[in-house]
């Protein structure tokens, strides 16, 4: 039964995630009180968890008489009298099912208590403790934790016997191994904060330092599991019930009423629907708010996102039968779910063996440039276009899928989450071979191979066959440009290819680009935040702010610092390399064997990146 | 929820440098060490988790409230008698002899005397376990095989607000069953299937049909709260990185989510099914009852009404052992699918 437990917890990024011990839990226990704005589930279930506890109140008080009554006729059916019959000793079931509800909602509340409050006391407290005793506490909780509650439960029933005491107090301590976990996943995200740090070194007493500066801040989350556990014990107080466990005769709860049902079923079985009916309905409110007050804490959740698309603007202009450039872009812009222009009318060409840069702060468009030209944009995002075209294809239309492979090629930003973690690195280097240029599976490898050869992997034969967690970052990502190279694409996008990378490596990357490009003459999208990246590389540099291109310049003139907007002489300022003569640095590096002028300004430009 | 802190974040950059720095061994090799690292840790887990067991199950007489013997035979007994029985029950050893001889006794496969029958309690656990583990492992292979294939077809379907009405009506559906405990489905069932529509018979072991409600009640919640998950997981695994590089590689659907998403789904979700499948166990107890179902749960459930205590820790330790094999199964699957979790990387 912890799949009540777990499930509002595996909501999107719900903020119960303990896994992520990060930034966006404290936090979203201060949004409820910033925005009071109810999640329509919070609300729903707020209605129904209400009327329930008004029935508790309420029904025991009216109807308490009628439950308890004897006589009126054994194992009647339902009529005016008794709406839904009267059992074996003539008591009213209807009358029952809701009288029933104050002590089920009782027991549940009792069983939570000692659930929350013996969970969040373990949890909690064990961070004050000394490590070791910590650790030691933590693996028996994770011992504990991989039980079934209603095991735990029915070892404690077992010693304590059958009874609604022996229930309550069962379940409830059944779920505190659970609530410990969580306090202490979550009490573990925040316990290195500046201010808890603080707090301790100003010598705030432990119990103090829990109570005023850890707690308040896993409020939220604790919130949201409080109810779900609610929900848990509720059901599973009445499922010893139900068995015999729990609440005995004469008092009575759901559990009770189910089983007093089940006797009777086939004859009767309306009198084990109403406790049914009750016990679901309890479930669900409960359910509907944790979730709801889920939702109400991290309101991200309820983001609604519509899908990619590319929209042609206008449909004038007929394409060109003979194209000049390879890749025109003209007016187009990007639009963000929430109608945010991303990028405004942006319009550019490349021609064949020609690398454009596009250079820019982040946010400033250009991946966003990127992926519209890709045709990758994340869902919600919009983009509109009076042309987008690669040679002759249209790339505002649906296009062929293997054309779309063979003539693009991508890289990424970052090689750490580009590659699928599941899969082997053969296999994906080696995909858009295997599928789209129609090799075999062993013809597909050697190409992979002797592409990985070429860069100087060592021992590409076994490294196909491992996952991207045991290759490096560099490797990775010169891999990613091999692969990316193979089909002989007509145009390379590479989206900040170097950014994620230390600075050898990068030298390392820009200098695979630049030996594409001249070997093969493939057109490049270069883009990138560091000016000094680009201009080593790149025939004419974008210069791009706030979703509009600002500067327009050849790689010559960026070289020689002919710029005209203060944006792009900031940007060149940012990149100190400007100024420092080439000649001057080279003493310092051990030229390389052979070295072309070329490939020591790169080296030299990636040295001035590291000072930005 | 548990389950969340061990989730292996797909593309998780910290997780990815941690494995980077020691996962530099190479080949064939690289594989046994991590398995053997995988078998070393998880038999560390694993002594704790039945040694826990043992002791929890050990405990349930000595900390029965007052006098266990008193407790046993009820308050009429007799003095001899129950002197008798504390001497036969070495309940005037102490707790530590005690606990000596009861781990002797189950190192022996001795559980001792059912109170109740008589018989040795192994004997009672021979006949009524393969009841029970018919029921669990029949619902847990419903759940797996009815949940990801429906959550994850759902995942895509709705992905990125795709189809709002059908994500509504899913979550709203299966939000509602999901709320149903096992034994509530089972009674709803019994009543629907057996009573109503003659069907399926509620009753009895005569037939293969007797199974089917029972599997069927036991499966409906988990099934719906596995298929939550996987829709939930979905998504996150759809937003990541490498899926935008796949559909870069312009795969066909079929492809792009099966070979790229499921095993990555697979990973979260079965972490997230463990602890929802040892939770089956539980409910495989209540449900018993529901069917005059003659496992391990009826039997256990009918121990404690009538104080059988060496029955009683016989039959929890036997379905303690099954929710730790359950976990273990499961860890084994996860290193299958994803090696990055033979690591220990998922611990938290």
């Amino acid at each position: 039964m912890a799949d009540a437990r777990i499930a509002p917890a595996s909501e999107p990024g719900a903020p119960v995630a303990p896994g992520a011990p990060n930034s966006s839990r404290p936090d979203a226990a201060a949004s409820l009180h910033r925005r009071r704005k109810f999640a329509p589930s919070l609300t729903a279930g707020l209605v129904m968890g209400g009327a329930l506890v008004l029935v508790a109140i309420l029904a025991p008080i009216v109807l308490g008489s009628a439950a308890e009554t004897l006589g009126g006729g054994s194992r009647q059916s339902p009529s005016p009298e008794h709406l839904l019959g009267t059992d074996a000793l003539g008591r009213d079931v209807f009358a029952r099912s809701l009288v029933a509800t104050r002590l089920t909602l009782l027991m549940a509340t009792g069983a939570t208590a000692i659930s929350v409050v013996g969970g969040v006391l373990i949890g909690g407290l064990i961070w004050l403790a000394p490590r070791r005793f910590r650790e030691v506490v933590l693996r028996i909780i994770d011992a504990t934790v991989a039980f079934p509650a209603l095991v735990l439960a029915l070892v404690i029933a077992a010693i304590l016997g059958a009874g609604a005491g022996p229930a309550l107090i069962a379940i409830g301590v059944a779920g505190v191994p659970a609530f410990a976990r969580l306090t202490s996943n979550m009490v573990a995200g925040i316990a290195h904060r500046d201010y808890v740090t603080t707090a301790r070194l100003l010598g705030v007493p432990g119990f103090r330092l829990f109570s005023r500066h850890l707690l308040p801040n896993i409020s939220g989350p604790l919130l949201v599991l409080t109810t779900s556990s609610f929900a848990l014990a509720l059901l599973e107080i009445a499922s010893l019930s139900f068995v015999g466990l729990g609440v005995q005769s004469p008092q009575f709860d759901y559990g009770q009423l189910l089983s007093d049902g089940l006797v009777a079923i086939y004859s009767q079985p309306w009198q084990a629907i109403a406790p049914s009916i009750m016990l679901i309905y309890a479930g669900i409110a409960a359910m509907l708010i944790g979730d709801g007050l889920a939702q109400t804490l991290d309101p991200g959740l309820r983001a609604v996102k519509r899908r990619a698309r590319l929209v042609p603007s206008r449909r004038d202009t007929a394409i060109p039968a003979a194209p000049a450039a390879l890749l025109e872009v003209r007016d187009l812009h990007v639009y963000a779910p929430n109608g945010a222009e991303l990028v405004k009318g942006v319009s550019f060409a490349i021609d064949r063996g020609k690398v454009l840069g596009l250079v820019g702060e982040s946010g400033s468009g250009k991946s966003m440039t990127a992926m519209a030209v890709a045709g990758l944009l994340a869902d919600g995002v919009r983009a509109e276009a009076e042309q987008l075209r690669l040679d002759d294809m249209d790339l505002a239309r649906r296009n062929d899928p293997k054309r779309l492979a063979l003539e693009i090629g991508l890289v990424y930003q970052d090689p750490g989450t580009t590659f699928n973690p599941a899969l082997r690195m053969g296999v994906q280097l080696a995909e858009v071979a295997r599928i789209h240029m129609g090799l075999g599976k062993r013809d597909a490898r050697k190409q992979v191979e002797q592409s990985l050869d070429r860069i100087h992997v060592r021992d590409p034969e076994t490294r196909v066959r491992q996952h991207a967690f045991q290759w490096s970052g560099g490797m990775l990502q010169r891999a990613t440009i091999a692969a990316a190279t193979l089909p002989e694409p007509k145009l390379i996008i590479a989206d900040e290819p170097t950014t994620a990378l230390d600075v050898t490596v990068q030298a390392e990357v820009l200098r695979q680009f630049r030996r594409i490009n001249r070997d093969r003459g493939t057109a490049m999208l270069f883009i990138s935040h560091d000016i000094g990246v680009v201009q080593e590389l790149c025939d004419e540099v974008l210069v791009m702010r706030s979703g509009q291109i600002v500067e327009r310049l050849s790689g010559d003139a960026l070289k020689s610092g002919r710029v005209v907007h203060p944006y792009t002489q900031q940007l060149l300022d940012a990149s100190p390399r400007m100024d420092d003569p080439i000649v001057a640095r080279e003493p310092l590096e051990a030229p390389p064997v052979n070295a072309s002028s070329d490939r020591s300004t790169i080296e030299a430009t990636v040295e001035g990146g590291t000072h930005v | 929820m548990t389950a969340q802190d061990l989730l292996p974040r797909p593309g998780d950059p910290t997780q990815h440098i941690a494995t980077v720095a020691d996962g530099r061994r190479r080949g064939a090799a690289w594989m046994r060490s991590d398995w053997a690292a995988f078998a070393l840790r998880r038999l560390g887990g694993l002594v704790l988790s039945v040694g826990l067991l043992v002791l929890g199950v050990f405990l349930i007489v000595p900390l029965i409230p007052g006098d266990p013997a008193v407790a046993m035979l009820g308050t009429n007994a007799t003095p001899e008698a129950i002197a008798a029985l504390r001497a036969r029950l070495g309940l005037d050893q102490p707790l530590w002899a005690q606990f000596v001889d009861f781990v002797g006794g189950l190192l022996r496969g001795e559980l001792g005397s059912s109170f109740r029958y008589g018989v040795p309690v192994t004997d009672i656990i021979a006949t009524k376990f393969p009841y029970t583990a018919l029921l669990a492992l029949g619902s847990i292979v419903i759940v797996i095989v009815v949940a990801i294939p429906l959550g994850m077809t759902v995942g895509v379907l709705t992905r990125g607000g795709r189809r709002g009405v059908l994500s509504t009506a899913f979550g709203a559906i299966a939000g509602f069953l999901a709320s149903f405990p096992a034994y509530v489905a089972g009674t709803l069932l019994v009543i629907i299937f057996a009573i109503w529509l003659r069907v399926l018979p509620a009753g009895g072991v005569t037939t293969p049909g007797f199974w089917v409600l029972p599997i069927a009640a036991l499966a409906l919640g988990p099934t719906f709260a596995v298929a939550r998950v996987v829709r939930q997981e979905t998504y996150t695994v759809l937003q990541q990185d490498f899926m935008r590089t796949a559909r870069g590689r312009r795969l066909r659907a079929i492809r792009l989510y099966l070979v790229h998403a499921l095993p990555n789904l697979m990973t979260s979700t079965l972490t997230l099914t463990g602890l929802i499948l040892a939770g089956l166990i539980g409910g495989t107890i209540i449900i018993e009852t529901v069917f005059s179902y003659p496992g391990l749960g009826l039997e256990v459930v009918q121990s404690i009404i009538y104080k059988d205590y060496p029955t009683i820790q016989g039959i929890i330790l036997v379905i303690g052992l099954l929710a730790i094999l359950i976990n273990l199964l499961i860890d084994v699957v996860l290193g299958l699918i994803d090696p990055r979790t033979l690591g220990g990387g998922h611990d938290g």
